[in-house]
């Protein structure tokens, strides 16, 4: 399969893998924000969600397989590019690239980290002080767990954190996506290149509003 | 010796279909047995083993530059002539054949010329279907321009890097063999010994440039396609890297040299700003198309150029030439400007410079036209100069830029030496005493293309392939020589380095041998020249070894060829008492500056041979008829 | 002016290499970087050192052949310029000049500041033509090309083929000169038959070659020095993406 080990083919899987992850993203955060109507909101929201154990588990299935492939040939390509460009120069001046560019990897290390953790807390509930219960209607109380634990500073501002990493992750990779897959040209570039950050500062700012929101007091149980 | 160039008798329009048709060929089958060594890769020598490999012989290419891609036919800009007639307006195979006579000014071969007419239209088809991007109208059909003094519009053309496109065309054909296995490429080597097998051309000893390794390569025939010579006046539009060594090195192995006194020297080239100087940079003389030359009329004038009225400007290409005006050809635009900077009317950093001014085009046309135009050249001015030529007009000079004269071939592109084809422009044959513009890249292209694979299976057909083994002695001793002739240059060890020789010798060219000549100014060179040789042999410093990477071993062994050869150039010039086309004697002009042509008797190819250094070379006359076109005074008025 | 030069020598492909310090005196504005370096070489020579190797051919800057690093940036970063056309009035007296080789583990040096390029014809000789046959082709005009697609072609075919773009690329990627000839033959009517092949073995070879992937830094555009865009890696990218579907 050419796609699997040719340098354009893994660069466009990489492409469309992280492309489905900023979809994932985009009704994530429609989701998330049905906090902002309150427990009836998010709690129902998670219920409808869930009904349906078969899809729950095809589509995170899904997810996970997208995800897999883009972190797997992430570090493969990383690793092919770092052994192609040996780095000696004494003097470097970079005319173009920038921080989120150069630092795909390292800010694409980070968001898996608090992927896990992110899972870890809301979907296994498996960090401490993790505040799991029924609401009145006996649906899982989503809107308590979140206000609680987004109560606490040092939660907030991981969260924060990482919607920063995934501010620079994007403002890179929405543009490369567009690149790879051949939708570009001399005009198109600049356009991408600051459509790329506006999305994902519009991202990054809703998603941080959720813990802002709550640690600022304003979103309470 | 009278010298036979064999070309067919009989009617003119169907002598290479009939040369064609009584030439031997190879049987397909035995094609792969024999091996041919091509020396050079720019348009011709590219062209050839791209062809020579496709139609199954076994090829070795070899080029001193990294990549078979940077040969210098790379930098030509203008673009290629053919008589396709595309705009309707009267050009014919004829046309071409008889501007590319009276432009050479009756010097050079007709069978050859019409030849090179006939398959111009062949090439351009070659390279539209390798992917060549010439320029095309809005409805998508080529698209031509007049060029380089031509009434008809017969120049096809890639924005300003025609030459470019049209390598990187041969080059890919170039690849495709070398992908196939037909091909085998040696990139920087350099090719210093012709290994000549009784009398006959089998193989070339070439240095290694990386390692140092010298070693022989052998073959059933040598095509020379190694360019043109006008480094021997140390500035020049030429490359670097390009030099007389090749040739002259064949020269030195019985090959004989033809009209080395025919250099062009290109009006439109960015003027000299110091002695720090290594090359000149030529722009397309398209832009004489749009811009008008011109000098001050008075002496010693130092008023900016704006400051200068319209009245007291002499645009003398106009004014002496009015229905060619800006559009002369290329030796009398060139020496119309040494003209006026000798008149000491000249611009710029020591009065050696005449404006090209485009006010008045930009006036009618607008810049964007302008800048549509001719825009990379503008840009590569403004780099140069720091000047903006929208604003201010250009500075133009007249540099060497092309060798007529090369290597003696007869009409099958083969020297005196059997086996050994010399191609492009570093044979003597099609362009007589003066190229016009965009004939350049069509001959690299025909000879390669179109010539050489049919006359060469001519001469192969007549040999047993694979004759002489890397072993045979001439091989050895070709070996040792170059060796030998290395390491004297490394063990001199004296004060002086290579540059410095060269720019004393370029001196001494362009001083005396260059766009004007006479009796006088040829003799002082003669007797110039093989004292700096001398001295270059007593007190040139090369440094490092022979065993390495050496870009001073390198450039002493050019030097040296230069040394022997310009001595040849300045004994060709002197022995041709009359002036046409690139050679200008001074004591031979008509009343009104033209060069006067002795036809009675200098109507003949001088073709030289070499008997040793420090000895008098022995010429040899090919005498020219003109059967097609009638000899009559080359006039542009 | 007076400058000071830091210059990679490097004597020979497995030896170590080292920055060394030369002074540059009375250098001209009007003098082109590599004459500057000429003039620093004679006096080596003069001085009985070995003079500093650099590749340079047609000092008109479109050979290809001349290949440092200024600075930090292949052909030394003034836009549209290649090292042999950057002059000396884009510099101030007392200047320090840090010049290297084109870095890329697909480019081994040889000298100085020299290095091997022979993986760029590889992944011309892969697949950088189209397959006619001297003669027997059609009439130039037989086959129209749109004006756009001949201009299209032509901003591609300005590539002269330096490779200051794998020097450029952080990935050493030569995905910017495989673009170059690939969108130049794909958009030609005379390229297109065999455009799917093209783009497969051409990226392949590449990639056979030790270049690195493109990751879209856009550093080659920047450095090159006749402004080849990266849209024609997207380009690049649609031809790669046809030929999958094929």
């Amino acid at each position: 399969m050419r796609i699997l080990t040719s340098s354009v083919g893994r660069k466009i899987l990489m492409s469309i893998t992280g492309q489905l992850l900023i979809i994932f993203v985009l009704i994530h955060l429609i989701g998330n924000s049905t906090i902002f109507f309150g427990p009836n909101g998010i709690n129902a929201y998670a219920k409808h969600l869930h009904d349906l154990p078969p899809l729950v588990w095809a589509f995170r299935l899904f997810m996970l397989a997208a995800v897999s492939v883009h972190i797997c040939y992430g570090v493969m390509l990383t690793l092919e590019n770092k052994a192609a460009n040996p780095g000696a120069y004494a003097v470097k001046r970079n005319l173009k690239k920038s921080f989120a560019s150069e630092n795909m990897i390292w800010t694409g290390v980070l968001l898996a980290g608090f992927i896990i953790y992110h899972l870890l807390q809301f979907t296994v509930h498996g960090t401490p002080d993790i505040v799991v219960g029924l609401d009145a209607a006996n649906r899982v109380d989503v809107f308590k767990m979140v206000v609680t634990s987004f109560g606490h500073g040092l939660i907030s501002v991981t969260y924060m954190a990482a919607m920063v990493m995934l501010f620079l992750h994007l403002s890179h990779g929405i543009p490369s996506f567009l690149q790879t897959m051949g939708w570009n040209n001399e005009k198109t570039i600049p356009v991408y290149a600051t459509g790329g950050k506006v999305i994902s500062a519009i991202l990054m700012v809703a998603y941080i509003s959720i813990p802002a929101v709550i640690l600022a007091g304003l979103l309470k149980l | 010796m009278i010298l036979d160039g064999k070309c067919p008798k009989g009617p003119i329009q169907t002598s290479w279909d009939r040369h064609r048709f009584d030439m031997k060929l190879v049987n397909p089958a035995n094609k792969r047995k024999y091996k041919i060594l091509v020396v050079g890769t720019g348009l011709a020598g590219g062209a050839a083993a791209a062809s020579l490999g496709e139609l199954g012989y076994n090829v070795e290419a070899f080029c001193y530059q990294d990549s078979a891609r940077r040969a210098h036919s790379i930098a030509a800009q203008g673009g290629i002539n053919a008589a396709k007639n595309y705009p309707n307006d009267g050009d014919s195979i004829y046309r071409l054949f008889y501007d590319t006579i009276k432009g050479g000014d009756f010097r050079a071969r007709e069978a050859d010329v019409w030849r090179l007419a006939q398959v111009s239209n062949n090439i351009i088809d070659q390279c539209v279907a390798q992917g060549v991007p010439f320029a095309r109208d809005y409805a998508g059909y080529l698209d031509n321009r007049s060029f380089g003094g031509a009434q008809v519009s017969r120049t096809f053309f890639a924005r300003g890097q025609t030459g470019q496109q049209l390598l990187l065309g041969a080059y890919s054909a170039l690849s495709r063999q070398v992908k196939a296995g037909s091909v085998k490429l040696f990139a920087r080597t350099e090719m210093l010994d012709l290994v000549v097998v009784d009398g006959e051309a089998k193989g070339i000893t070439i240095r290694d440039l990386v390692t140092g390794e010298i070693r022989t390569h052998v073959g059933d025939a040598v095509v020379l396609a190694t360019g043109g010579y006008v480094n021997v006046f140390y500035l020049s539009t030429n490359a670097m890297g390009c030099s007389v060594t090749a040739n002259w090195r064949a020269v030195k192995k019985g090959a004989y040299f033809a009209n080395p006194c025919y250099t062009q020297i290109h009006p439109t080239c960015i003027p000299q700003t110091g002695e720090h100087q290594s090359k000149l940079t030529l722009m397309s003389e398209s832009l004489r198309n749009d811009g008008r030359c011109w000098a001050p009329k008075k002496k010693g004038d130092t008023r900016a150029p704006g400051e200068i009225p319209e009245e007291e400007r002499d645009y003398y290409l106009e004014r002496k030439y009015p229905s060619f005006g800006n559009l002369a050809p290329r030796d009398i635009a060139s020496r119309a400007a040494k003209e006026q900077c000798d008149d000491s009317r000249g611009v710029g950093p020591g009065g050696r410079g005449v404006y090209l001014d485009f006010a008045d085009s930009i006036k009618r046309l607008g810049e964007d036209t302008i800048r549509s135009r001719y825009g990379n050249l503008f840009e590569m001015y403004e780099k140069i100069t720091d000047e903006n030529a929208y604003k201010v007009p250009m500075r133009i000079y007249p540099a060497p830029h092309y060798s007529m004269g090369g290597l003696w071939v007869d009409y099958n592109c083969e020297s005196n030496v059997p086996g050994l084809f010399v191609l492009g422009e570093a044979n003597f044959s099609v362009h007589g005493a003066n190229r016009l513009g965009a004939s350049a890249l069509m001959q690299g292209l025909a000879d390669g293309y179109f010539v050489i694979p049919y006359t060469i299976a001519n001469y192969l057909a007549k040999i047993k392939p694979g004759s002489v083994k890397a072993d045979h002695p001439e091989c050895k001793k070709s070996i040792e020589d170059v060796t030998g002739y290395n390491n004297k240059l490394l063990s001199i060890n004296g004060k002086k380095t290579v540059s410095e020789f060269h720019r004393e010798l370029g001196k001494i060219m362009w001083e005396n041998v260059g766009m004007a000549r006479s009796e006088q100014s040829l003799k002082e060179a003669i007797k110039k020249i093989p004292v700096l040789r001398e001295e270059f042999w007593s007190n040139v410093k090369v440094t490092g070894s022979g065993a390495e990477l050496n870009q001073q071993l390198e450039n002493a062994g050019r030097v040296a060829d230069f040394l022997e050869f310009g001595e040849l150039l300045a004994k060709d010039a002197l022995h041709r008492n009359e002036s046409c086309g690139g050679h200008f004697r001074v004591e031979h002009q008509m009343p009104d500056g033209e060069a006067k042509r002795d036809d009675e008797n200098y109507c003949y190819v001088g073709a030289w041979e070499f008997k040793g250094v420090d000895k008098e070379p022995e010429l040899h006359k090919e005498p020219l008829t003109f059967e097609n076109v009638h000899l009559a005074v080359r006039s542009y008025k | 002016m007076n400058l000071t030069l830091h210059v990679w020598r490097q004597n020979g492909a497995k030896a170590p290499g080292k920055l060394e310090q030369y002074e540059a005196k009375n250098v001209s504005p009007d003098q082109s970087f590599l004459e500057m370096l000429d003039e620093v070489n004679e006096q080596l020579i003069k001085n009985g050192k070995e003079p500093i190797v650099f590749d340079h051919d047609c000092r008109e800057g479109i050979c290809g052949m001349c290949s440092q690093v200024i600075n930090g940036v292949p052909h030394g970063g003034q836009e549209r310029t290649t090292v042999c056309q950057l002059h000396m009035r884009s510099f101030s007296d007392g200047d320090t000049i840090y010049i290297e080789p084109w870095r890329a583990l697909a480019f081994p040096i040889l000298k100085d500041l020299i290095v091997d390029r022979s993986n760029l014809e590889k992944i011309m000789q892969a697949g950088g033509y189209t397959s006619c046959h001297t003669g027997g082709v059609a009439d130039g005009n037989a086959i129209l090309v749109p004006q756009p697609a001949a201009e299209y072609a032509m901003d591609a075919a300005e590539c002269i083929g330096c490779g200051a773009c794998v020097a450029a690329c952080p990935n050493g990627s030569a995905m910017l000169y495989t673009s170059a000839k690939v969108a130049q033959l794909a958009v030609l009517p005379q390229g297109q038959a065999e455009a799917a092949q093209r783009v497969c073995d051409m990226t392949d070879a590449a990639q056979a070659a030790g270049f690195g992937n493109c990751s879209n830094h856009y550093e080659c555009q920047a450095a090159c020095p006749k402004g080849v865009s990266v849209k024609f890696i997207a380009k690049l990218n649609r031809e790669y993406q046809k030929a999958l579907f094929k």
